[in-house]
């Protein structure tokens, strides 16, 4: 399925937003993500199911004023 | 001792430095260590998989035994910015964000009216809020409703290092609110105005891009660090009033020739 993926369409086979991240080569790299907008917790990724257009943001920590 | 307090942490360092744009992350972390700062800001942004930097960053930031104040920089509305907080909070480990909803891009003064609303849904949220003001009153006062317990009126739009806007609104939101920890944050280009500040009364000072796009960083983290303790030093001395005409300061009685 087709799904935006920090502001870019990309082709997944992934099923859950824990799949996703294992796929994207995330590792243990200390990410927060949300699904449309929302925040899904870390303990939540596992469980949450992704649907096609499905918009999804993963961040990271970086320099901030 | 003469110690800031904010939501029951008590610090001696009454700077809090941002850590963006400085030239090499050894010169953010020798500023960090030579200003005495003892919490930093920081943000999350996107970065690809199998990218190190966001992890590097963070591994310096944990390095440094200082506490963070994540951001909302960027957000513009209050679902970005609860969404953003909520992020942060589980990256980062921490109840505190900096509360940013930008109303408009010239100048990135912030959206009162959804950091109002935005306060409020995070303050029932156990978050604990810094938000990004004016020096309107109004404003602070709801934000004080909705759960804060600091107030940072901005000094002039973030980044243009043209110090105090308006030094007549900060001193009226000083007198106003005599107990509140209020905290000048952004605009500052001087360590002078850093003082100026200070000298108002002002809890603290937060900036960054006075600091990091510095020729000598380090250097310059170090003189608001000192700026900000002489600045402290002299409103707790009680400054003498301003006056139109000059008052000898050489004793009078005793003149000679006279």
């Amino acid at each position: 399925m087709r799904l935006e993926i920090n502001g870019e369409w990309q082709e997944t086979e992934a099923s859950t937003l824990a799949e996703l991240l294992t796929q994207l080569d995330y590792g243990d790299a200390p990410v927060a993500t949300a699904r449309n907008g929302a925040f899904v917790r870390k303990q939540d990724r596992a469980a949450t199911a992704l649907h096609p257009d499905d918009k999804i943001e993963i961040l990271v920590p970086r320099q901030g004023g | 001792m003469d110690h800031l307090e904010l939501y029951g942490v008590g610090l001696s360092s009454r700077l809090m430095l941002g850590t963006a744009q400085y030239p090499s992350p050894a010169l953010l972390a020798e500023s960090i260590k030579v200003s005495g700062t003892q919490i930093v800001t920081v943000s999350l942004r996107r970065e690809s998989g199998g990218g190190r930097a966001g992890q590097d960053f963070w591994s310096l930031v944990k390095s440094q035994n200082v506490r963070v104040l994540p951001n909302t920089a960027g957000c513009h509305t209050v679902k970005e910015v609860v969404t953003t907080a909520q992020m942060a909070r589980e990256v980062f480990d921490t109840n505190w964000i900096k509360l940013e909803v930008i109303g408009e891009e010239d100048t990135l003064q912030p959206d009162v009216f959804a950091l109002v609303e935005a306060a409020n849904i995070l303050s029932k949220d156990d978050f604990e809020v810094f938000p990004y003001t004016t020096e309107d009153l109004v404003v602070a006062e709801k934000l004080l409703r909705a759960g804060c317990e600091v107030l940072m009126p901005w000094g002039a739009p973030i980044g243009s290092g043209r110090g105090l806007n308006n030094p007549y609104g900060l001193r009226a939101m000083r007198a106003h609110f005599p107990n509140i920890p209020l905290i000048v944050d952004a605009g500052l280009g001087a360590p002078s105005h850093a003082a100026q500040a200070m000298e108002m009364g002002y809890d603290g000072i937060l900036l960054n891009t006075a600091v990091a796009k510095a020729g000598n960083p380090p250097k310059m983290a170090r003189a608001f660090a000192q700026a900000i303790e002489a600045g402290r030093s002299a409103f707790l001395a009680d400054m003498i009033e301003a006056r139109d005409m000059a008052a000898p300061s050489t004793p009078v009685i005793g003149r000679a020739f006279t």
